[in-house]
């Protein structure tokens, strides 16, 4: 007896149980299919290329009209189907009923829209059938600005076509890392990279607050307050089962349509559901291995015959050409688990293996993806890798391979890569001179010059001596940054600017870094050199400081901490001082202390009460001192001109303005300034780190004191005429310091590895003065910010997540 | 065993940690990836420094006060004779469970 089956959605699942019920008795169902789409069956999985333009809708369509002709299949497509009526066992078509025996709900998913103002403009579009492709497609034939929402699988795919087919496209992501499901950091850095090469602008931890328009799309609105053009905007967040037509006839619906394991409602064994709007165990589906699993479960149940679905890890490609990533099983969750990571920074390579208990458990890869099904079938099979551990990342045709080479990331660098910054050397022309005889340091120095001005570059030049001599030259052992790579401070600074490395995955994966991210030696000093090197590009990572800048106060040894609020050249007033003797007082402040940075430091401050202190004076005016950064620290004056009978220049208002400008800034490590305001030196300028002597003729710049471990009187950078020139020299010199120093060295050691000719040197040319002066002034338009502000608004951090004392004793 | 809802992962940084008050001290929760969270003492064996003001590194915390690092599988100090007590934890769709009961028996022992 012909049983009547009705199909609701016409997608790649229940095409596929069409199929199977086909093939196995084309006389056990009379079928009738229904598609809201005005079209069948076809290969949703290749709409990306449809969007590129590599294929047509003619090249994966799966069933076309004469095939379901041929097959006796009744089809309603273009017709929506308003309800399901169980007790009379009819699907209400849009343009009539009809009966069935069994019902199967193939409603897929509908895309998630996020709720913000703007949502329902026209030139907003969703990915999810061929409609939005054509409406994509239509939309870039006039070119323009297309802003994708989502960096996940689908929205990439979307920003890849429309990118192919000629739009300037931006993708917005809410999180730190493109795909980060399915990627790790440094996998998803690589994707970056790859998209970000083909002209596709990533923004990641982008928060999207409306969509503006009149009349259509005309632009992204960011939490941030920035606005982006925006001809065409793709909603690409997410999907969520489409269950309304299940939740309506009474079936339990959790996130989806739940079933049991032959793929039968769990309410009503008459109806079935299969693909992406069914929940089986917990889990929902969207990737197509699970759902032909499904599918086949599903035609063998309707048939009579015992089969079960069972839920398997599934792996996960990135459809984009040029983009070669795999990612399968589990790689981020769990305690007790081991990595095994390999880099080949030279090849854009990265692989990396999640291990548990002698069993693969998740792989992600880059770059070369050839060994992923290998992989895969190590995971799902549940292999034991216990023997093959050692060589188990080299793939299956492991023969013996070593590491990565260390000295790759040089080796790398095309030959006009600019290896010496102070002469404008590059890697071709110090080959050149190597291969022409030039076998050590001093003869590269003497012929190219390259390394032979400041010398941070020393560890590069020795390494291209390397590469290119092999074993005939010697290298000396410089110390690395520490065991996380090779690599010393130096030759990281090197390279961060020469290969343009602007976030700390781009560092990690192309200088090789062994862990992976770093340890709490190498990733503020990363963090440093990244963001005095691209102060807009690089985020300020607060993870990768030690607690005192996080926290943008002092620790002290009984987990208090230390308030000290600004006070501009060390001058104050009464309302200020009233505010800081309220604040004492509001929050039990044991310890008021005079600093000797001229400065007022409350000592004790319990660390969930931060944020209110900080609130509380910054409502009276005082902003944060810095007193606990690697930055600058205070400017010490004395009273000059305006009440000293032997000032002879105004170093009170030149300690207060040089405050101004360089508030805020990070540095290689703390600096402190003074300004006297005649040789007597009362703020005892010649022991800070810049220490301005006032004359009658002027301004005696000096820099380079200490007054620590070591004392040390300053040297004489220059002797200038104007407040103004004072200004631009200790500015100029500040940023020579930010961009060459190594991390933790004071002024004074790091003027010793370089020597103040150079320093004086570079400080003293009117063209280098100017673009040191603008550098650091475009750094400051980012960090000339109060922190304390900033933190006062995000108090809830500073507080325990939860508090378990208050539940009632057992 | 009784898992506690105790916050979701985003209230956690990202190679960041938050800790959660109980009768018997301060418990840590780190944030080593995306989507990993590890729960141990806060207090430092050593000087009883905040672990969770310490650096995040791969499966490890760096103690602020005296670089102790410590694994946060094992809760083993590296090169160091020192342990921190390390908590069962699940993530269950973004949010974050403690076990009640094994805190329980911390506050007994």
């Amino acid at each position: 007896m012909t049983e009547k089956l009705v199909v609701i959605g016409a997608g790649m699942a229940s095409g596929r149980v069409i199929e199977h019920l086909i093939e196995a008795d084309p006389d056990a169902y009379d079928i009738t299919l229904f598609n809201a789409e005005p079209r069948g069956n076809y290969n949703r999985i290749m709409l990306s290329p449809v969007l590129s333009g590599d294929k047509t809708y003619a090249d994966i369509v799966t069933h076309d009209d004469a095939w379901y002709a041929a097959h006796g299949v009744t089809c309603r497509f273009g017709e929506h189907v308003v309800r399901i009526d169980r007790e009379a066992k009819l699907v209400e078509g849009q343009n009539g009923p009809v009966p069935y025996d069994k019902l199967i709900i193939a409603t897929g998913s509908a895309p998630f829209i996020i709720p913000v103002p703007g949502k329902d403009l026209p030139g907003v579009i969703t990915y999810r059938d061929l409609d939005d492709t054509n409406a994509m497609i239509e939309a870039a034939g006039k070119g323009g600005k297309a802003v994708v929402i989502g960096g996940g699988l689908l929205g990439l795919e979307a920003a890849a076509g429309l990118s192919e087919r000629g739009m300037d496209v931006t993708v917005l992501h809410l999180m730190g890392h493109l795909m980060e499901r399915q990627l790790d950091e440094a996998a998803g850095y690589l994707l970056r990279k790859d998209l970000e090469g083909r002209g596709i602008t990533i923004r990641t931890q982008a928060s999207t607050k409306a969509i503006l328009g009149e009349d259509r799309a005309e632009a992204v609105l960011l939490e941030s307050g920035e606005t982006l053009g925006a001809d065409l905007v793709v909603m690409a967040v997410g999907i969520r089962p489409e269950t309304r037509l299940a939740t309506d006839a009474g079936l339990e619906v959790a996130r989806g349509i739940e079933v049991n394991a032959q793929m039968q409602s769990l309410t009503d064994p008459d109806i079935y559901a299969v693909g992406e709007c069914v929940e089986f165990d917990g889990h929902l589906f969207g990737l197509v291995a699970p759902l032909y699993d499904q599918a086949r479960v599903l035609a063998r149940s309707l048939l009579g015959e015992p089969d079960a679905f069972v839920v398997r890890d599934t792996a996960t490609k990135l459809k984009v050409t040029g983009c070669d990533l795999f990612s399968a099983g589990d790689f981020a969750e769990g305690e007790g688990r081991e990595d095994i990571v390999l880099r080949d920074p030279a090849r854009g390579i990265y692989k990396r293996l999640v291990i548990e208990d002698d069993r693969l458990v998740g792989a992600v890869m880059y770059g070369d993806t050839a060994d992923g099904n290998w992989f895969f079938g190590l995971i799902k099979d549940e292999t034991g890798i216990e023997e093959m551990r050692e060589t188990l990342i080299f793939g299956p045709a492991f023969q013996g391979e070593g590491a990565a080479d260390p000295l790759s990331a040089v080796a790398a660098l095309p030959p006009e890569a600019e290896i010496c910054g102070c002469n404008g050397i590059c890697k071709g022309t110090i080959v050149q001179a190597i291969e022409g005889g030039a076998a050590d340091l001093g003869a590269i120095r003497a012929q190219t010059k390259a390394s032979a001005s400041c010398g941070t570059c020393t560890g590069l030049v020795e390494q291209l001596l390397q590469v290119t001599l092999g074993d005939e030259f010697q290298m000396p052992t410089a110390q690395p940054v520490c065991g996380c790579t090779d690599l010393c401070h130096e030759d990281v600074r090197r390279l961060i600017k020469s290969r343009e490395l602007k976030s700390q995955p781009a560092v990690w994966q192309e200088l090789g870094w062994k862990t992976p991210n770093g340890c709490h030696v190498c990733r503020p000093a990363v963090n440093f050199y990244l963001l005095a090197d691209w102060p807009l590009e690089h985020q300020d990572d607060p993870q990768s400081r030690f607690v005192n800048e996080r926290k943008h106060a002092n620790i002290q040894k009984d987990g208090t901490f230390s308030v000290v609020p600004r006070m501009w050249g060390g001058i104050t007033n009464p309302r200020e001082l009233r505010a800081i003797a309220d604040a004492a007082e509001k929050y039990d402040v044991p310890t008021v202390k005079v600093t000797g940075g001229q400065r007022i430091d409350l000592l004790g401050v319990k660390g969930e009460d931060l944020p209110a202190i900080w609130a509380d004076l910054n409502r009276a005016g005082l902003v944060s001192g810095h007193a606990y950064s690697k930055g600058l620290r205070t400017v010490k004056t004395c009273v000059g001109t305006d009440h000293c009978r032997f000032g002879t220049q105004d170093s009170t208002g030149l300690g207060i303005r040089l405050e101004q400008i360089l508030w805020g800034s990070w540095t290689p490590h703390k600096v402190k300034l003074a300004v006297s305001g005649c040789p007597r030196n009362c703020a005892e300028a010649t022991c800070k780190d810049v220490g301005i002597v006032c004359v009658d003729s002027g301004y005696q710049v000096g820099v380079g004191g200490a007054a620590g471990m070591d004392v040390k009187e300053t040297e004489r950078l220059a002797d200038v005429a104007t407040e103004q020139e004072a200004i631009d020299v200790t500015v100029a010199f500040v940023q020579l310091y930010r961009e060459n120093a190594r991390y933790l060295d004071r002024p004074y050691k790091w003027l010793a590895k370089v020597g103040l000719d150079w320093v004086r040197a570079r400080v003293a040319d009117p063209g280098e003065r100017a673009r040191l002066i603008e550098a650091f002034e475009l750094s400051q338009s980012i960090y000339r910010k109060d922190p304390w502000a900033e933190h006062a608004k995000k108090a809830d951090r500073f507080r325990p997540l939860a508090d378990l004392t208050l539940e009632a004793a057992e | 065993m009784s898992w506690i809802d105790i916050g979701h992962i985003d209230e956690v940084p990202l190679h960041g940690a938050r800790i959660v008050k109980t009768r018997a001290g301060c418990i840590a929760l780190f944030r080593t990836a995306e989507a990993e969270v590890f729960a141990a003492a806060d207090a430092c064996p050593h000087k009883g420094g905040p672990l969770s003001e310490g650096i995040v590194h791969g499966q490890s915390v760096t103690c602020p006060l005296h670089n102790w690092v410590f694994d946060l599988n094992t809760g083993q100090a590296q090169g160091e004779d020192g342990r921190i007590a390390t908590y069962p934890l699940r993530l269950e769709e973004g949010r974050i469970l403690l076990d009640g009961a094994a805190l329980d028996k911390r506050r007994a022992a």
